[in-house]
């Protein structure tokens, strides 16, 4: 069994046996293409290709009405798909009923059965598989030992926690060994104390039983900290998919820039573009962005650069003798939110636009070395400079 | 401060109290009170005369207060079959007919409940809609679509399934069509009740593990909307005993029900300690399946 340490060994950087997706050969397990559906004029889902590979823990992301409960449920067999193909472990099921797919689903209220004991509830799935009594009984202890509610068996759903709930609908789901677990909003309904033992938790499950789990969730710290990888949707799209540490420190768009954490959005025109890096013009002040990495865009071009505030410095404008740059803005400290573990600075800038600029707490300060109307200078390294090509 | 508080929890109290004593007083003064006048003319003697019975409390010529019970009319209850045999008639029809009620209403309500929202009202309405009439006028009606020369004899004489008229009217079917016709409604409406209350993502969590359409309705539908077939069967069953003019106006003379017996001793033999012991009989048969239910459903409401 390996050691259940949460999602800490996830993130970039890890060898091609635990990330197929950097694999050309590698074959996708859960392959959709072209999917689609429609409501109405609404296009819920539209035209989406996508690969999930074995193992996975991938994560849609987006807020509501993206389209990443549609396509959950399109997975589980709720919708059917106006067009496109699902392909899971090399078996169409577009056509296939609910009832008949190798898909189990975690729903978001949990759908316990309020009339059975934790044991039926767990044990309804294999009673539908036609198992007998005995095989039904095993089974579900040791779906309730791993899920840890071993003695609450004979318990009615209604005489059970709101974690207790979430395990038993997770032992439900896991205990029919389906091929492709569904999670909907899996933490949604657990008060935040709950929230964060229970994400380690369910990515020990899921490494335990190795079982591919597809979840939806609009809380993008829980995509992050729990997913092999993530997908951000918008209007019924991919905005954007990849692995936590490339889609939040990669975006593509202003759209994934600024959904997952903070960013600094800034307008410009590239004046100079090659393999080395980029320099783009503000079209809204006098100031110069650089970046180290290649733009999506060519010269000339209308671009939007992201910067993160974690990303960034900030100094006192006295202090500040270096001469006049790329990647430096001046403005005067509009807000100070003070988190704890770090301060966010609202800089306002000479057009009226603002910047957020994060500073951790390192030492233990009660009065900042920074304060209201302080004139300050704001700089950060060409690295940080992302320029999104939308 | 205190005394304020003390103050305000006492009226409290008191307004709970009163809120409490309400439905006592309602159920002493329009039932208790009512079958205790009944229970006590079921024990006294028939009598010539007006009322036509005599007081249980009598004062004999030592001018000495005695109290009479008359016990005959409960005697006679049991010792002559007719009466037993009525009873368990009726129990009979009104047991049948809560069956078909449900068979019939099940899929009314449950398609009710899972039609669109903005249609249910409407539906609900034409449910409740035969209501809007007198209930002996569409009993008449019935008469009238059954009889030999009636509706629904002449339709199958014109379209040839039949060569002579069949006897429909006045027989114990024309009794089941009449009660289920008029009670369905009592069927439909807590079976609405819970059947809407059903979450669907109940139906989808079964149809996920594995579940054909027919099993999760067997498992999951059926089992939790229990709490309204017991009320729709207890809505139909309880009036459906005592029920008289169903019975009188489409039911042969052989069907001899509860309801009926008693209209005769009470209007026709002019036996009110008879009538009354009949009618207390009917109350203690009924209160068995009634506490039955209460039962059931303090328990349900535990769990």
């Amino acid at each position: 069994m390996p050691p259940g340490n949460g999602p800490a060994p996830r993130g970039p950087g890890g060898q091609k046996g635990t990330e197929p997706w950097r694999d050309p050969e590698a074959e996708p397990y859960l392959r959709l293409r072209g999917l689609t559906r429609r409501f109405g004029e609404v296009t819920a889902v539209a035209d989406i290709d996508l690969d999930i590979y074995r193992g996975e823990l991938f994560a849609l992301l987006g807020g509501s009405g993206s389209g990443k409960s549609t396509l959950l449920r399109m997975l589980a067999g709720f919708e059917r798909p106006d067009a496109g193909t699902i392909t899971l472990d090399g078996q169409d099921l577009a056509a296939m009923p609910p009832y008949e797919r190798p898909v189990n689903m975690m729903f978001q209220s949990y759908a316990l059965f309020p009339h059975m004991t934790v044991a039926q509830n767990i044990g309804y799935g294999l009673k539908q598989e036609g198992l007998g009594r005995s095989e039904i009984a095993a089974r579900v202890a040791e779906a309730l030992e791993l899920v840890q509610l071993k003695g609450l068996d004979a318990r009615r759903p209604h005489a059970l926690s709101g974690g207790q709930r979430q395990r038993v609908a997770l032992a439900r789901s896991l205990v029919k060994r389906p091929k492709l677990l569904l999670l909907d909003e899996p933490l949604g309904a657990l008060d935040k104390s709950l929230r964060e033992a229970t994400q380690f938790e369910l990515v020990n499950i899921q490494e335990r039983t190795g079982t591919t789990f597809i979840m939806v969730t609009h809380d993008q710290e829980e995509a992050m900290t729990m997913a092999t990888r993530i997908a951000v949707m918008t209007d019924g799209r991919l905005a954007q998919v990849g692995t936590p540490a490339e889609v939040y420190e990669y975006p593509t768009s202003r759209f994934v820039a600024s959904f997952l954490g903070t960013a600094n959005i800034f307008e410009g025109l590239v004046k100079r573009a090659d393999a080395t890096g980029a320099l783009v013009e503000s079209t809204a002040f006098d100031a110069w962005f650089e970046s180290d990495s290649d733009p999506p865009k060519p010269e000339g071009g209308r671009v939007f650069v992201a910067v993160r505030p974690e990303k960034m410095r900030i100094e006192t404008a006295a202090a500040e003798t270096q001469p006049h740059g790329a990647n430096r803005l001046s403005g005067t400290v509009r807000d100070i939110a003070y988190y704890g573990d770090f301060v966010m600075y609202v800089v306002a800038l000479p057009d009226g636009s603002v910047v957020r600029v994060s500073r951790p707490t390192e030492t233990r300060i009660t009065e900042l070395p920074i304060t209201w109307n302080d004139p300050v200078t704001v700089t950060w390294p060409s690295f940080a400079t992302v320029v999104l090509a939308q | 401060m205190n005394g304020g508080g003390g103050a305000s929890i006492a009226s409290g109290r008191l307004a709970r109290l009163v809120v409490l004593a309400l439905p006592y007083l309602w159920l002493l003064l329009f039932f208790l009170l009512p079958f205790l006048i009944v229970a006590k003319i079921a024990l006294s003697e028939i009598a010539v005369g007006i009322p036509p019975y005599a007081p249980i409390l009598r004062w004999t010529e030592e001018n000495v207060l005695t109290v009479v019970l008359n016990f005959g009319s409960f005697a006679t209850l049991l010792e002559d079959g007719f009466y037993l045999d009525a009873y368990l008639r009726s129990l009979r029809v009104a047991g049948i007919s809560a069956l078909l009620c449900l068979l019939v209403g099940y899929p009314m309500a449950y398609a009710i409940a899972r039609a669109p929202e903005h249609r249910r009202n409407l539906l609900l309405l034409l449910v409740v809609l035969p209501f809007w009439t007198s209930f002996l006028l569409r009993v008449m009606a019935w008469i009238g679509i059954l009889q030999d020369q009636g509706v629904l004899n002449a339709l199958l004489l014109s379209l040839g399934l039949i060569s002579e008229p069949l006897r429909l009217l006045y027989t114990e079917g024309a009794v089941y069509v009449g009660i289920v016709y008029c009670y369905l409604p009592f069927m439909v409406l807590p079976l609405y009740a819970t059947l809407a209350k059903l979450d669907p993502v109940l139906l989808e969590a079964a149809a996920d593990l594995g579940a054909r359409p027919f099993r999760a309705f067997l498992t999951v539908t059926l089992p939790l909307s229990m709490p309204g077939i017991l009320a729709g069967c207890m809505l139909v069953f309880i009036p459906a005993v005592g029920e008289f003019v169903i019975p009188e106006l489409l039911g042969g003379p052989a069907a001899q029900l509860a309801g009926r017996v008693l209209w005769v001793e009470f209007f026709q033999n002019r036996d009110w300690p008879m009538a009354s012991a009949l009618a207390v009989a009917l109350l203690v048969l009924l209160v068995v399946p009634i506490a039955a239910f209460q039962r059931h459903a303090a328990r349900r409401g535990r769990a």
